[in-house]
């Protein structure tokens, strides 16, 4: 089974790398991100640039988890390869997680020039380890994003996952306070946001980096969002099986 | 004789429409069996059934003693995907190798590439391919787990007649050997070439089920062609084509259809009086039951 997982991943991987542009779009989409709305406005304010950073990350990973996993899958469900794919012998497993373990490297690959602009461009500072494990925190905090997006990817064609998944995820972000001053945010975000798997995952990401305490409701319902867009994903994929091509 | 594959009574619907009507059909192992039938006929339908790749609306599919959704069984079959659909940045080597990677017995990749003429393609992506060299990987592919059975859904689709003529010499040496082939093809002369047995499908049921020579004979249809200006309406005859003033006629009595002629006193030449192809004999089938007969 393991070797499966692998032989998924690194097929999916080749097609990634083989048409280069998409990888460099999402490797220096968070980088480009940092220069236009973290460099400028956090000064000198370590926390801040800490915090922004870490958060322009995640927003980052989370579009690249939601939308591209689920206009990805969309758009492979469309191609004849994909009933072939399905008659080999293997379950949904292997292709779930190799497609997720496409997409997290990439993203760590993209996390490598935004780690080189924060720590020479802002007053950003953190150790090793706040740097391994704001990493660990930001795998945790995609998974409800990769979970989503397989879940779009496998109910929705083509057309309509691109639209769903834009619609589903800009209202989790800003929602979810990840713009504006996102220790102070507006009264009506910070009521909503503890039950979106964003806020859940900013504060796993600045209590590894910046040691900003987390809060325990947000937490479980980051936990929540995954499970339940496991499932959900599960569901989406087994009903879509002999149903195509009506 | 073991069974490999067959459909209890499978009913499949698309929600209104019914693409399979209580179909009970069984597959013995070492056969070369043909599926033939006109487009939106069911033939894909019962061949993606038996893959897996849907269930049945009713009735009961077995392949290889379980069921076709349980990977595990999927192990020792092997399909070819029926349009040209493969991934168009990976190498030719690769994709066997994906493929194969997922089967307990492995043909190799040097080993499957040669069988098909591949050998020299390794490398190239297959993007680059022609159309008749991504339709021999696509059918290599089915052969990568070394299968006790095989789908192969249109394999020599847009093929020129030599390059079929090689794929058609692997499918033959894949069936000396013991393996057990179902094939859905649009062209008649392919059916006729390969299969010993061959099942004509219409409107989801199974019309007829025999050996070649059966289903040819079992209409008794017989190709009747001549030269006149202008025929009157002539009964018993299934299928009329014309080109010019060549008419060719389907029956199933030709004596009948000659006296018939002559009595109707249209001068004709050129009579000729042939025994059916599959064609002739599938046309009949299917005009047969469209007459509700």
């Amino acid at each position: 089974m393991s070797s499966l997982v692998w032989t998924h991943t690194r097929y999916q991987f080749l097609e990634q790398l083989r048409v280069p542009i998409a990888i460099v779009a999402s490797v220096f989409f968070p980088t480009i991100s940092m220069l236009a709305f973290v460099v400028p406005f956090t000064g000198d304010d370590p926390l801040m640039a800490t915090v922004g950073t870490a958060s322009m990350t995640l927003f980052a990973v989370m579009s690249s988890s939601l939308m591209g996993l689920a206009i990805g899958v969309a758009d492979d469900r469309g191609k004849p390869w994909d009933p072939y794919v399905r008659t080999l012998p293997a379950g949904p497993f292997p292709r779930f997680a190799g497609r997720m373990l496409t997409s997290l490297a990439i993203m760590l690959i993209a996390v490598v020039p935004v780690v080189l602009v924060a720590a020479f461009l802002t007053a950003a500072t953190a150790t090793p380890l706040q740097l391994l494990s704001g990493l660990g925190a930001l795998i945790v905090g995609a998974l409800p994003f990769m979970m989503l997006g397989l879940l779009v990817g496998y109910a929705l064609p083509s057309k309509a996952a691109i639209a769903v998944s834009q619609v589903l995820f800009f209202p989790i972000a800003i929602g979810g306070g990840m713009f504006g001053n996102p220790l102070d945010p507006p009264a009506f975000i910070g009521a909503v946001a503890p039950y979106l798997p964003s806020r859940g995952a900013m504060e796993l990401v600045w209590a590894a980096t910046a040691g900003v305490p987390p809060r325990p409701l947000p937490l479980v319902m980051l936990a929540v969002w995954t499970v339940a867009g496991a499932a959900a994903a599960v569901w989406a994929y087994r009903r879509d099986e002999g149903r195509r091509f009506r | 004789m073991t069974v490999l594959a067959r459909t209890i009574g499978v009913t499949r619907r698309y929600g209104e429409v019914t693409a399979l009507d209580d179909v009970s059909l069984e597959i013995p192992a070492g056969r070369l069996v043909g599926l033939l039938g006109p487009n939106g006929a069911g033939k894909s339908t019962l061949v993606n059934l038996f893959v897996g790749l849907r269930r049945p609306t009713k009735g009961v599919v077995e392949l290889l003693g379980g069921a076709p959704s349980d990977p595990r069984v999927r192990q020792r079959m092997g399909v070819t995907p029926q349009e040209t659909g493969l991934p168009e940045a990976l190498r030719v080597g690769e994709i066997v190798d994906f493929v194969s990677a997922h089967f307990p017995e492995r043909a190799g990749t040097p080993e499957l590439l040669a069988r098909f003429g591949l050998d020299d393609l390794a490398r190239r992506q297959v993007g680059g391919l022609s159309g008749g060299q991504k339709r021999r990987l696509a059918v290599a592919l089915a052969f990568a787990g070394n299968p006790r059975i095989v789908f192969l859904d249109e394999p020599t689709t847009g093929l020129d007649v030599e390059a079929r003529r090689s794929l058609w010499e692997g499918i033959r040496a894949f069936h000396a050997e013991g393996g057990t082939v179902v094939l859905t093809s649009h062209y008649l002369e392919e059916v006729e070439a390969l299969a010993e047995r061959v099942v004509v499908i219409g409107k989801g049921r199974v019309l007829a089920d025999d050996t070649m020579q059966a289903v040819r004979g079992m209409v008794g249809v017989r190709r009747v062609s001549l030269s006149a200006p202008e025929l009157p309406a002539l009964p018993g005859v299934v299928d009329a084509q014309r080109v010019g003033d060549r008419h060719e006629l389907l029956t199933s009595d030709s004596d009948r259809l000659v006296l018939d002629l002559v009595a109707s006193g249209v001068p004709f030449s050129g009579l000729e009086i042939s025994p059916a192809t599959l064609e002739d004999a599938f046309l009949a089938i299917t005009s047969k039951e469209a007459a509700g007969v």
